[in-house]
């Protein structure tokens, strides 16, 4: 049963998936119980392949059992059994604020959430190149409908842009694969770690455009800076669940960066070792400056909260182009508190926004709220939590990550990620001040339901515990970064065992 | 014959590539297509081009065409087809929505500034 575990994170999704989406017109609580179970499930599934995982092997599981380098295979190491875990904690807090009634505004939420679902872990398990494309597809194929639901003109208007954007990428996305794999002759992402040593010289171009073009492709995934643009508008109209979910995608795109950069062009890529990171660092670094400004200048909490989340891509950027083992270990830590603060925020801003009346989420002077004390205080901790002020996981992270940067690094770093904690701060005090402060009028709104509450405590709760936590999970990151560095062992655990049969 | 595929494979990119910058939505999802074709195009040349190469295994073929990117191929020419007819929908869906179909959603007969 063990052994069978790594493909749970994508059957089990699929298979509630289809079922909701066939059993579409069922009652509603049946549906919500499934897909909370289902969820729930998935962050069992996701403990158990964390706790799998820390023995520092590295597992494949050979669907149909056609042995790497043939074949699709899934992989599961401490970076992919993080992530799957992330994703479904992530995804029971949505859900759970999902369930209070945002799921009724259109047909198929519940089905189309479970496929993101499995998009998502599977992009996250996959061993190869090719099957990352796919599930790429499945995800984003998902996240449009998701991204309407409930319809609307400015939904609609934004997800024009943001399928035509993403459809393009895929293409250059394959465009891509195509020249990798007529080169290299192997879309196997250990197998091209190997191979890629072995290349002619006269391939070598070739093969770097490649590599390139897959930079841009997970640059658009990740929101890095000339690609960023479709994010803040289309994050600010999705309903609040998917935003918050969404949270997640950016971090698909991070993570495919870190995996191919450091496993197939990494270290000892030879000529073309660490091709990717000065470019890394230097748009992660410019991503992190605009964002910054995009914070200052949002109008509205929700472009607010998506420009949050654009500084941290930039943040999580800076940490793959410092390209040391602190330095990731570092960023792993900070990407588990954005992603998990980043989507809370987005649930607390709707939650607020539904006790405004017609203000909404614009930061305007309006009536008072009707549970200021408790929105007021999650509001606090996660804008704490977000600016990177003490004692909440943003700081921590934040430190990890400055300490981790080299003299060189530091003139660049240390300013502009402290002038954009400050940027943040000074724009998150401001919408704070706005709205629990200067608001005046009866009280008229819908109260924060047990559903919604949970949702929203569930992530913003994870700031405070991840300081608690903060020496194991350390722990885990730097182990999951000295793992991700040794390509060797990767390889070896992938072709070597591959070659004598296997265990899966 | 690689010189007429590689032809036809560029032109079909550039025409994709420029339809899919247009302002309006039809010729971008035309544009999109058009980019779809070519890039399945180059996909199925990765792997080289071969006449009379078998696909798959047999007694008497002396040559074999690689057949990974014939699977790979396959799989997005699928996924293709789908997308082409989601942006499709969403195209009208736009149209009817934003009452315009302008990516930006300007009507024809305002000035730019007015909307969005």
């Amino acid at each position: 049963m063990m052994q069978h575990l790594i493909i749970l994170p994508v059957l089990l999704p699929l298979l509630t998936g289809v079922a909701l989406l066939i059993h579409r017109g069922g009652a509603l609580t049946l549906r919500r119980t499934a897909n909370v179970l289902s969820t729930l499930a998935l962050v069992v599934v996701g403990v158990l392949l964390v706790a799998e995982s820390t023995d520092d092997t590295i597992r494949y599981y050979a669907v149909g059992d056609w042995q790497p380098p043939f074949g699709i295979i899934l992989v599961l190491d401490r970076l992919s059994a993080l992530m799957v875990m992330l994703t479904s904690l992530l995804a029971l807090g949505s859900l759970l604020y999902a369930c209070a009634g945002d799921d009724e505004q259109g047909s198929n939420f519940h089905g189309l959430f479970q496929l993101q679902l499995m998009g998502i872990n599977g992009a996250f398990l996959t061993g190869d190149l090719f099957n990352l494309f796919v599930f790429f597809e499945v995800l984003l194929i998902a996240s449009y409908a998701l991204l309407m639901h409930g319809g609307g003109k400015a939904r609609t208007h934004a997800g024009f842009h943001y399928v035509a954007l993403n459809l393009l990428g895929s293409m250059l996305f394959l465009i891509a694969l195509g020249v990798l794999y007529g080169t290299m002759g192997t879309l196997n992402m250990a197998d091209m770690s190997a191979v890629v040593t072995t290349l002619d010289t006269a391939d070598l171009g070739l093969v770097k455009a490649g590599a390139l073009l897959l930079l841009i492709v997970f640059g658009l995934k990740a929101a890095m800076l000339p690609l960023y643009f479709w994010l803040p508008r289309a994050y600010a109209a999705a309903p609040a669940p998917i935003a918050a979910l969404f949270a997640i995608m950016t971090k698909v795109g991070i993570y495919s960066i870190i995996r191919v950069y450091t496993l197939i062009f990494g270290e000892q890529a030879g000529p073309l070792a660490n091709l990717a990171q000065p470019w890394i660092w230097w748009l992660g670094l410019a991503t992190l400056a605009l964002g910054a400004v995009g914070v200052l200048s949002a109008r509205e909490m929700r472009t607010q909260v998506a420009y949050l989340i654009l500084v941290s891509v930039g943040t999580l950027l800076a940490g793959i182009g410092m390209h040391s083992e602190a330095a990731l270990g570092a960023l792993l830590y900070y990407l588990i508190h954005t992603t998990l603060v980043s989507g809370g925020l987005f649930l607390l801003v709707d939650a607020i926004a539904q006790q405004r009346g017609k203000a909404g989420a614009r930061i305007v002077q309006s009536r008072t709220l009707t549970q200021p004390a408790t929105l007021g205080l999650l509001f606090f901790a996660g804008a704490i939590a977000m600016a990177g002020l003490p004692p909440l996981s943003g700081a921590f992270g934040k430190a990890l990550l400055l300490q981790a940067a080299t003299t060189a690094q530091q003139y660049w770093l240390w300013p502009i990620l402290l002038g954009s904690g400050l940027a943040s701060l000074i724009a998150l005090s401001r919408t704070g001040s706005t709205i629990f402060w200067r608001a005046s009028g009866e009280k008229t709104g819908i109260t924060l339901g047990k559903l919604r509450g949970a949702g929203v405590l569930i992530l913003i709760g994870c700031a405070p515990l991840m300081v608690a936590f903060a020496g194991p999970i350390t722990a885990f990151t730097q182990a999951t970064a000295a793992q991700l560095l040794d390509r060797d062992a990767y390889v070896e655990s992938i072709i070597a065992r591959g070659d004598t049969g296997g265990d899966a | 014959m690689e010189a007429l595929f590689a032809t036809t494979t560029g032109i079909l990119a550039a025409s994709g590539l420029y339809l899919a910058l247009r302002g309006r939505t039809f010729p971008v999802v035309v544009g999109l297509t058009l980019l779809s074709y070519a890039v399945n195009l180059f996909l199925f040349s990765t792997g080289g081009l071969t006449t009379d190469g078998a696909a798959v295994i047999s007694d008497s073929a002396g040559e074999y065409a690689d057949p990974l990117p014939q699977a790979l191929v396959l799989t997005a020419i699928v996924i293709g087809f789908a997308m082409t007819a989601f942006s499709v929908i969403l195209a009208m869906r736009v149209r009817g929505d934003v009452g315009s179909d302008h990516v930006n959603g300007n009507r024809i007969d305002e000035p730019r500034e007015d909307k969005s």
